[in-house]
C-alpha cells in the first residue's frame, strides 16, 4: 500500500496543527459557528443529533493492521468502544468530544491517516473496488490511480469550496464493484489497442435527485487523468449552481447543459491544460504503481489446493456455506479473498467494536499480508488468503462474529444510521433492518434467493443507497408518523439503474410481510438461475404491485 | 440559470487597511460599487485617484480612460469569469475578485486563471466575505492582497498565510505538482 514520505507527513501534520488552532479559536469564541462549520467539515467533523461524528478517510478502503489497531484504540479511548464502516469505505466515530478531535487527528497522523475532506463541499475520499489487485476480471489495478487522485485532490487550493460535495470512484474490473455510475465522476479503466486508459462518467449521484452518470469520454489516455479531472472540476466550480443546495451537485449542471455540451466545455478547458504540468510522467506512474505490487504469494497448485478445500467443505456444511457466500475467487491459484460480514442479525450494519477492529488486524496479519479493505457494502475484506488457511480463518472469524455466511444475500443490507442517530431522518432504519433479518433467518431460503441487495435509507438523502438497491426501502414522514416506501429494480453495477417506487408506503410493522410477498412472487415467476433483479427487469413493476397491494379476500 | 439582479447583490467593503505581499498596508484604492449608481457613471464624472471599477463599468468606459491606465483597476463579481477580461487583464494594475460569501469558491478559479492563463502580474486582491482560514488557498491561487472585512486583526491573519509549507498540486505559487518534485528518477 502507499507509504508516506516526509513530504506527505509534513502536509498532514501541518493540517493537524492548523485544525488544533482552529478548534482552539472556536472554543475561545473567536471563530463563529458559521465560520467553523466548513473548517470542521473539511476535517470530517459533523455535529449530529446526539454528539459530534468524526469521519476518518480510508483511501480507497485500504488499511494495514497497525492502522486498524490505532482505530480500535481511538474508539476505546475517545469513543464508546465501537466504530462504523460507511458506504464510501470510510470509518466513523459516533461519540467523540469536540475538544478531543485535534488529539484524535494527531493519533491518526502517526499511522498515516487523516479525516481530510471526508465531508464539506470539496473532493471527498476516492473509492474503488474492494477486490482491487486480486480480481480475476481486472483490467488494471485501480489503486495507483486512486492514490494519484488522492494526492491531487488533497487540499487542492482551487477546489476546497465547490458548490457541493464531490465524489470520485475508480473501477478497474469488468464488473463495476465501485458504483462509479452513481458518483460525481466515475472512472472506468479500459484497455484500447494494448494501452491503458479511462472511460469517464460524470453527473451520477443519489440523494433526493438520483441520476445515473453519463459517459463523456470513451478513452482518456493514462497520463491525462489528473488534467482531465481538473478540467471537469473547474467547469463545475465555475458553473455549478450555488443558489440552492439541492440543485448544486454536478448532476444538475450536467442535466441543465446536457451531457454533450458539458463534455464540450470540459474538452475545451482540457485543451488548454492537457500539455501542462499535471500530465502524469512515466516516472510518476511507475512510482504510484510500485506501492501496489503483488505480495509474496506462494506458488500453489490450483488443482491440489481446490481439491483439499473441497474435501474440507464436504465435511462441514457450515464451512461450505461460508465458503460459497463469503469468499471470492482470486487471480492467483490457491488463494481467495474473504469477506468478513458485519451483518449478523441485530447489529447495525457496518458497526464494529474495538475488539473486532483488532481482530481484523490480527486476522490480516496472520492470513492476509497485514492488510484489509473496507467495502462499500459496509463489510471488510481480507484479499489474499491461502485456501489452506480458510478453515482456520473461518473459525477465528466466527469467534469474533464476522462469519455470518450472508454476503450478497438479502440480509447483507446497506443501511443508514437513520432516526436512531441522524437528525435529518424521517424514520428509523436500523430496526427495519433488524426486523427483516429476523424474519428471513432461514439460510437455505436466503441462498435459494441468491444475490439480492436490499438497501435502507431513513430519508431521501439516500445515505443507505435505496435508489440502487434491488429492493430499496425509504423512510418517509406521513403526518408525523414513520412510514416506509418500497422501491424495486435499482442497481449500482455496470448495468446501473434506479429503483422504481412500488406504490403507497407501509408502516414499519408491515415491511417484513411486504418484502415476503415480493420474494414469493419472484420465487414463483423466476426462470432457472435468474436473479431477483433480472426477473424484475423481465416482468416489470406491475406484477409486484398487484401481488403486494392485492386486497385480502 | 437564474441570477440575482445585480442591484441586490451584496457589495464588497473596502477596508482602510489590507494585507499586501505579506505586510499590513494602507488601502490606496477606492471601490466603485456595482449597484444602480454605476449606471450613471461616465469617464468625466469618475472620481480621481485609484479606482476599482465593476467589470461592466470598465468595459463601458475603458476606451475613454486610456490616459488613466495606471490608476484604473477592475473588480470581478463571483459570477464573472476570468475569460471576460482575458488578455486585457495584462493591461491592468489591479484586479479584485469578490467573494460574496466564503462558501462561494468561484473566485479561486478566477484568480488562478488570471495568473496562469492570462498572464496577469499586477495586484490580485481578494475582497468580500472570505475568511482567515482561506488565506493559504487564496494565496496558492495567485492572490497577493487581502482586503479582509471580518473581525480578526490583520496581524493574526498573516499567520494563516503560513499554514502549509508543502503541497501536492501545482498552482500559482508552485510550478510543479509534487509527483514531479519527489526526485523520481
Ligand atoms: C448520521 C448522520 C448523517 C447525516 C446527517 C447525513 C447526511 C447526508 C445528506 C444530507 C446527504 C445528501 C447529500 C446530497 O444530496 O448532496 C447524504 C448523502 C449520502 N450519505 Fe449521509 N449522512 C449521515 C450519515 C451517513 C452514513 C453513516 C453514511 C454511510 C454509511 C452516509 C453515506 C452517504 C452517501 C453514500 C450519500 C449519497 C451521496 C450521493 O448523493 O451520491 N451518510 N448524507
Ligand atoms: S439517509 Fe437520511 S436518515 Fe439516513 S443517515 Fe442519511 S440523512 Fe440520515
Amino acid at each position: 500500500m502507499y507509504r508516506y514520505d516526509d513530504r506527505d507527513r509534513t502536509i498532514i501534520s501541518e493540517r493537524v496543527a492548523q485544525f488544533r488552532d482552529q478548534t482552539a479559536r472556536y472554543l475561545a469564541g473567536e471563530l463563529s459557528e458559521e465560520e467553523f462549520l466548513p473548517l470542521r467539515l473539511q476535517n470530517g467533523l459533523y455535529i449530529q443529533r446526539l454528539a459530534p461524528m468524526l469521519r476518518v478517510a480510508i483511501p480507497y478502503g485500504l488499511l494495514n493492521s497497525a492502522q486498524l489497531r490505532r482505530l480500535a484504540r481511538i474508539s476505546r479511548d475517545y469513543d464508546k468502544g465501537y466504530a462504523h464502516f460507511t458506504t464510501r469505505q470510510n470509518l466513523q466515530f459516533n461519540w467523540p468530544q469536540l475538544e478531543d478531535v485535534p488529539a484524535i487527528l494527531a493519533e491518526l497522523a502517526e499511522v498515516e491517516m487523516h479525516a481530510v475532506q471526508t465531508s464539506g463541499n470539496c473532493i471527498r475520499n476516492t473509492t474503488s473496488d474492494p477486490y482491487a489487485g486480486v480480481a480475476r476480471d481486472e483490467i488494471a489495478d485501480p489503486r495507483p490511480y486512486c492514490e494519484l487522485i488522492r494526492q491531487w485532490s488533497t487540499f487542492h487550493p482551487e477546489f476546497a469550496f465547490l458548490p457541493r460535495k464531490f465524489k470520485i470512484a475508480v473501477n478497474g474490473a469488468q464488473a463495476d464493484r465501485a458504483a462509479i455510475r452513481v458518483h460525481d465522476i466515475g472512472v472506468q479503466i479500459v484497455e484500447q489497442d494494448g494501452e491503458i486508459g479511462f472511460a469517464i462518467y460524470v453527473g451520477g449521484g443519489q440523494g433526493r435527485t438520483p441520476v445515473i452518470a453519463e459517459r463523456i469520454r470513451e478513452f482518456l489516455p493514462e497520463e491525462d487523468l489528473l488534467s482531465y479531472l481538473e478540467a471537469i472540476v473547474r467547469v463545475y466550480n465555475q458553473l455549478g449552481r450555488r443558489d440552492n443546495k439541492y440543485k448544486a451537485r454536478i448532476k444538475i449542471l450536467v442535466k441543465a447543459l446536457g451531457a454533450e455540451e458539458f463534455a464540450a466545455r470540459v474538452e475545451r478547458e482540457w485543451e488548454q491544460i492537457r500539455d501542462g504540468v499535471d500530465r502524469l510522467t512515466p516516472e510518476a506512474l511507475t512510482w504510484a504503481k510500485s506501492f501496489f505490487t503483488a505480495p509474496e504469494y506462494k506458488v500453489l497448485d490450483s488443482t491440489d489446493s481446490d481439491a483439499a478445500l473441497a474435501a474440507e467443505a464436504s465435511e462441514d456444511k457450515a464451512f461450505a456455506r461460508w465458503l460459497e457466500r463469503n469468499t471470492f475467487r482470486h487471480r492467483v491459484p490457491g488463494y481467495r479473498a474473504v469477506k468478513l460480514s458485519t451483518k449478523p442479525t441485530g447489529v447495525p450494519p457496518g458497526d464494529v467494536t474495538d475488539r473486532q477492529l483488532e481482530a481484523i488486524a490480527d486476522l490480516a496479519d496472520e492470513f492476509s499480508f497485514g492488510e484489509a479493505r473496507i467495502t462499500h457494502d459496509q463489510n471488510a475484506v481480507l484479499a489474499d488468503v491461502e485456501q489452506g488457511n480458510l478453515k482456520a480463518l473461518w473459525q477465528a472469524a466466527r469467534k469474533h462474529g464476522f462469519a455470518t455466511p450472508n454476503i450478497g444475500t438479502l440480509t447483507d443490507m446497506i443501511c443508514c444510521p437513520g432516526g436512531d442517530y441522524c437528525s435529518l431522518a424521517n424514520a428509523k432504519s436500523i430496526p427495519v433492518a433488524e426486523a427483516i433479518q429476523r424474519r428471513f433467518d432461514d439460510m437455505d431460503y436466503l441462498y435459494d434467493l441468491g444475490d439480492l441487495n436490499l438497501n435502507i435509507s431513513g430519508c431521501m438523502n439516500a445515505c443507505g443507497h435505496h435508489h440502487v438497491g434491488h429492493i430499496g426501502i425509504l423512510g418517509v414522514d406521513k403526518k408525523g408518523e414513520e412510514f416506509y416506501q418500497i422501491q424495486l429494480g435499482g442497481s449500482s453495477s455496470e448495468s446501473a439503474s434506479l429503483a422504481k417506487v412500488l406504490g403507497p408506503s407501509f408502516s414499519r410493522a408491515e415491511v417484513p410481510d411486504v418484502i415476503g410477498r415480493i420474494l414469493d412472487l419472484y420465487v414463483e415467476l423466476r426462470h432457472p438461475d435468474e436473479l431477483f433483479v433480472d426477473t424484475y427487469h423481465r416482468i416489470g413493476l406491475q406484477p409486484f404491485k398487484e401481488k403486494v397491494y392485492a386486497k385480502a379476500s | 440559470m437564474p441570477k440575482p439582479a445585480k442591484a441586490q447583490a451584496p457589495q464588497p467593503e473596502n477596508p482602510q487597511q489590507l494585507i499586501l505581499d505579506g505586510a499590513v498596508v494602507n488601502n490606496e484604492w477606492h471601490l466603485i460599487p456595482s449597484d444602480e449608481s454605476a449606471a450613471d457613471l461616465s469617464a468625466a464624472t469618475l472620481a480621481s485617484g485609484r479606482l476599482m471599477l465593476p467589470l461592466a463599468v470598465w468595459q463601458e468606459l475603458r476606451g475613454e480612460l486610456t490616459d488613466r491606465k495606471s490608476e484604473i483597476g477592475v473588480w470581478l463579481d463571483s459570477d464573472e469569469t476570468a475569460d471576460l477580461l482575458g488578455e486585457a487583464a495584462c493591461e491592468l494594475p489591479l484586479i479584485a475578485v469578490h467573494f460574496p460569501a466564503f462558501a462561494d469558491g468561484r473566485g479561486f478559479t478566477t484568480g488562478r486563471l488570471l495568473r496562469e492563463r492570462y498572464g496577469f502580474a499586477g495586484e490580485l486582491r481578494a475582497i468580500g466575505n472570505f475568511m482567515r482560514d482561506q488565506l493559504s488557498y487564496l494565496s496558492r491561487c495567485g492572490f497577493n492582497a487581502f482586503a479582509y472585512q471580518g473581525d480578526q486583526s490583520l496581524e493574526e491573519l498573516l499567520k494563516s498565510l503560513r499554514d502549509f509549507s508543502q503541497s501536492y498540486q501545482a498552482a500559482v505559487d508552485q510550478p510543479e505538482p509534487l509527483f514531479r518534485r519527489r526526485g523520481l528518477a
